[in-house]
């Protein structure tokens, strides 16, 4: 960061291209991955009870190879009971 | 002698594979190897003029792949070295006139006769690019620093695993270290985090790669440029050797000599 706290532009070219890439590798565009969380979602709640609103999906990159991360917080069972 | 084919691709024009091609056979040729290039542009030849062998053309690739002639009449030999020869890509024609199937039956012809072949390929993704890495052992994959460059070099990359080309290694041509140090130009780690290959070169930016594509007299030739080595220890390095990569920050000897950074 310089002086007036933007960031030099080989931080803005990088950044950008990691999200491109993940894109263009995977072939899966933002909207794509709102309607997969939004199925998640509706499947897993099925079996059980999770925090809806706490759901993160992201493509994570190993390499040259990407992987699909879910973080899903679970709903603790003793709150409910009461 | 059998020959390994090595392809120079980039998915973007512009990057330098014309000129790396030029450089890394003259540096080969001049290590006592036998090199044959190959223009895989059809259409839009430039390694002729990058190599200055224009005027030297009679036949060439789409003639050899047509039966106009044999092989050996349509390789230009360079005088400056013992065994450095150039096959020309036809400029009236275009890329359909040859199949990647020509490629592997001309090169399978060759291979016995030299050490190396280099195609150079064309830009883009389509058939020019399919035909020049279908005889490929080795590809190398060509980019600048720049943003639009590493994207389509990731695409190239994607594309060559997929054709069981792979891996492919990466040439990062055209790095100008005092942007890299002010923060405005992807730096090597930079480039190499993204596209996640080995890399085989890295290239300064050299306004003596202009003048020796003016002259039509490859950079390895006089050497002594930063460029110029560059291109050198690539060809070194596919030579089995073990060559550190340039420090990109020490000035070049021209630099020094003059007194300036």
């Amino acid at each position: 960061m310089n002086l007036f706290g933007r960031k030099k532009s080989a931080y803005n070219a990088k950044e950008r291209l990691q999200l491109v890439l993940i894109h263009d590798r995977t072939d899966l565009n933002p909207g794509e991955l709102e309607a997969l969380k939004d199925d998640l979602i509706v499947t897993i709640s099925r079996h059980v009870d999770i925090e809806p609103s706490g759901v993160v999906i992201n493509v994570a990159q190993d390499g040259r190879s990407q992987r699909l991360v879910a973080d899903i917080p679970l709903r603790s069972a003793n709150r409910r009971r009461r | 002698m059998t020959a390994k084919v090595v392809t120079i691709t980039s998915g973007k024009g512009g990057v330098g594979k014309t000129t790396s091609v030029a450089n890394i056979a003259v540096a080969l040729a001049a290590r006592g190897q036998k090199v044959t290039c190959i223009d895989g542009d059809i259409g839009l030849r430039n390694l002729d003029v990058v190599l200055g062998l224009e005027n030297r053309i009679v036949y060439d690739l789409v003639d050899v792949v047509e039966g106009r002639c044999r092989l050996r009449q349509a390789m230009i030999r360079d005088k400056r070295l013992p065994e450095l020869y150039l096959i020309p890509a036809a400029q009236t024609r275009d890329k359909s006139a040859v199949s990647p199937s020509d490629m592997i039956n001309l090169c399978n012809e060759l291979r016995s006769e030299v050490d190396w072949i280099l195609i150079d390929s064309p830009a883009g993704i389509e058939r020019g690019f399919k035909n020049s890495i279908a005889a490929a052992d080795k590809v190398l994959v060509m980019t600048n620093p720049e943003i639009s460059a590493v994207r389509d070099a990731d695409r190239v990359i994607g594309l060559l695993d997929a054709e069981e080309k792979g891996p492919a290694s990466l040439v990062i041509n055209r790095l100008n270290p005092a942007l890299i140090k002010r923060g405005d130009m992807l730096s090597v780690d930079d480039v190499l985090d993204l596209l996640a290959i080995d890399l085989i070169g890295i290239v300064p930016e050299d306004e003596n790669v202009l003048v020796a594509s003016n002259r039509g007299q490859p950079l390895v030739l006089d050497s002594k440029n930063r460029a110029g080595q560059a291109f050198e220890n690539i060809a070194r390095r596919l030579l089995g050797e073990q060559v550190p990569f340039m420090d990109l920050d020490a000035p070049g000897l021209w630099q020094r000599l003059l007194g300036r950074k």
